[in-house]
């Protein structure tokens, strides 16, 4: 199961005053079961490349393979696509309708043609799996805080049971504890159904901890892609485009300037403090060890 | 598809239309409006037509962008069109089971539809080229000797360019709405009335309750700043006339005489 770009351009209102070329010749691969975050500035064309997968927008050139099948063929079916690539947006707000949030999530299953006992089936187990509490099942979805509406947005995609998830910016507008709470969940999903998932983000931060690839997008083209490792290793391009790496990732460049022979490569706090307290404790052995040479 | 609504969107560019006085293109829309109504015959439909061509060119809009606008009254055109054809007594010129079409009634349905059409092409000339807010400017000012019997004209053209600097918004509101339902496989376009009626519910519940919103935090944001009506508020860019709006002026009534005189003359 993969999905394959090939040389996708997409230009909005083309022939008007406010043309503007969203995406130039975007060439990606995304394999099954990988975790990966896209990034880029506002306005770089991640919003516009991720709903280019699920087939909401038609690419004005190149094409786009779903398994091997190529998704603008005139048979193809694309609603089925939309519930195989599941998309979340931003706003919760904008697809959250029905009358309890129950409810709310039962839409995505009833629209793919499931009776009624198993869109409810499917609902209770997408709420569960993000771990709303019970209690509010029966509530109105206007009445909840800003993370927990998110939660609910993601539910409704995922009680389709897509086979990718891409969750559009899931911590803009969130405090600190919410956001933690989505991208646990999200690196959680990730790890026991292996569902691939991409997020996109446009903080570094976010992303560094939980993805294995980085999309970085600019001005609606790859400027790179790799494991977080090496995407960071160019800290200084990145910063040349508005983005910038974790503040692990500046630390560690810094002290190995200063001549501590650590690993630049540390993306995570914990890998940092791994390295850092190697080089320490090894150091501190050496140490040992001379003392020990004089007394003997 | 819903993006291509363009009553009311303004579309930049630099045509001589743009930098007209919004109290001139406001004149001139209504003059243009009144000409469609008077009109009458061949002679006068080629006046008017040429007048709309005219206008077109100088605002520099392409004009595949404005017939877009037709597409949302294709619908009333159609019924006033058959009305017109099917209900006008008079000559019948063909007649099949219970319906007869008239001589009379194909003009009047042709010429019907040529003025509505060209009725929003017209305003839309207006709306293209002018930005809500000089629209607002404008009218606020031509309408100002309103104020004295007790029309609250700022109000009203305030509201008004509310309503309309929220149309595009609104629009790409319920763009992003439908994106976000069809991600969760609902079909807006197949079904029978009813059932597309229904699936019409997804769409316009958050779209309400979007409309809601920004319409209490507009309110707030502008009390923020002590909006307090219009009695003693200044413009940072008050209008002036300049010399090519005289000109505009002369252009419009000149072409007004035209009409009129071969509505009385011929």
């Amino acid at each position: 199961m993969s999905i394959i770009l090939d040389k996708v351009n997409y230009i909005y209102s083309q022939g008007t005053a406010y043309e503007s070329h969203a995406l130039r010749d975007v060439n990606l691969q995304i394999g099954d079961g990988e975790f990966i975050g896209v990034i880029g500035h506002t306005g770089s064309g991640k919003s516009t490349l991720i709903q280019h997968l699920n087939g909401l927008l038609k690419a004005t050139s190149g094409g786009i393979y779903y398994n091997g099948r190529d998704i603008y063929e005139e048979d193809y079916n694309r609603k089925e696509l939309r519930s195989k690539v599941g998309l979340v947006f931003q706003y919760p707000e904008h697809q959250l309708f029905e009358s309890t949030i129950f409810e709310d999530v039962c839409f995505g299953p009833k629209n793919l043609g499931l009776s009624k006992k198993e869109a409810e089936l499917r609902a209770f187990a997408a709420l569960r799996s993000i771990g709303l509490p019970e209690e509010y099942w029966y509530q109105s979805p206007f009445e909840l805080s800003g993370g927990q509406k998110r939660r609910v947005a993601i539910a409704g995609v995922l009680a389709m049971k897509p086979e990718v998830l891409i969750l559009d910016e899931p911590t803009a507008g969130l405090d600190p504890k919410g956001r933690d709470e989505i991208l646990q969940q999200a690196a959680a999903m990730h790890q026991e159904s292996n569902m691939t998932v991409l997020l996109v983000s446009h903080s570094m931060e976010d992303v560094a901890e939980y993805v294995g690839r980085i999309i970085v997008m600019n001005q609606g083209s790859v400027m790179m892609d790799g494991a977080p490792k090496e995407v960071f290793g160019h800290y200084q391009e990145l910063e040349e485009v508005g983005l910038a790496a974790p503040q692990v990732a500046y630390l560690m460049h810094e002290l190995k300037q200063h001549g501590l022979p650590i690993d630049t490569g540390a993306t995570t706090l914990e890998e940092a403090q791994a390295s850092i307290l190697q080089v320490f404790s090894g150091r501190g052995r050496n140490q040992q060890q001379g003392t020990k040479q004089e007394m003997l | 598809m819903i993006r291509d609504i363009t009553i009311g969107q303004y579309y930049p560019s630099d045509s001589i239309i743009h930098r007209l006085d919004p109290r001139v293109k406001l004149m001139g829309t209504l003059v243009y409006v009144l000409s469609l109504f008077i009109f009458r015959g061949v002679p006068g439909f080629l006046a008017v037509t040429a007048g709309l061509v005219f206008f077109i060119r100088c605002s520099k809009v392409p004009f595949g962008y404005m017939v877009k606008g037709l597409k949302a009254i294709a619908v009333i055109l159609v019924i006033t069109a058959a009305f017109n054809l099917f209900l006008t007594p008079g000559e019948p010129l063909v007649s099949f089971w219970k319906f007869k079409i008239t001589q009379q009634g194909l003009k009047s349905a042709g010429f019907m539809v040529v003025r509505l059409a060209y009725l929003v092409l017209g305003s839309s000339v207006l709306t293209l080229a002018t930005t809500p807010n000089q629209l607002t400017d404008g009218m606020e000012k031509s309408l100002r000797p309103l104020n004295k019997i007790g029309i609250p004209v700022h109000e009203v053209s305030m509201i008004m360019s509310i309503a309309l600097r929220f149309i595009p918004i609104l629009v790409e509101e319920t763009d992003k709405i439908m994106k976000a339902q069809l991600a969760r496989g609902a079909d807006f376009e197949s079904g029978n009335l009813i059932k597309r009626a229904k699936s019409m519910v997804p769409l316009l519940v958050p779209l309400f309750i979007s409309a809601f919103r920004r319409a209490n935090d507009l309110a707030m944001a502008m009390e923020a700043r002590c909006y307090n009506g219009g009695a003693g508020r200044t413009k940072m860019k008050p209008l002036k006339y300049a010399r090519r709006d005289g000109a505009a002026y002369l252009l419009i009534a000149g072409y007004f005489a035209a009409v009129l005189s071969l509505r009385i003359w011929l």
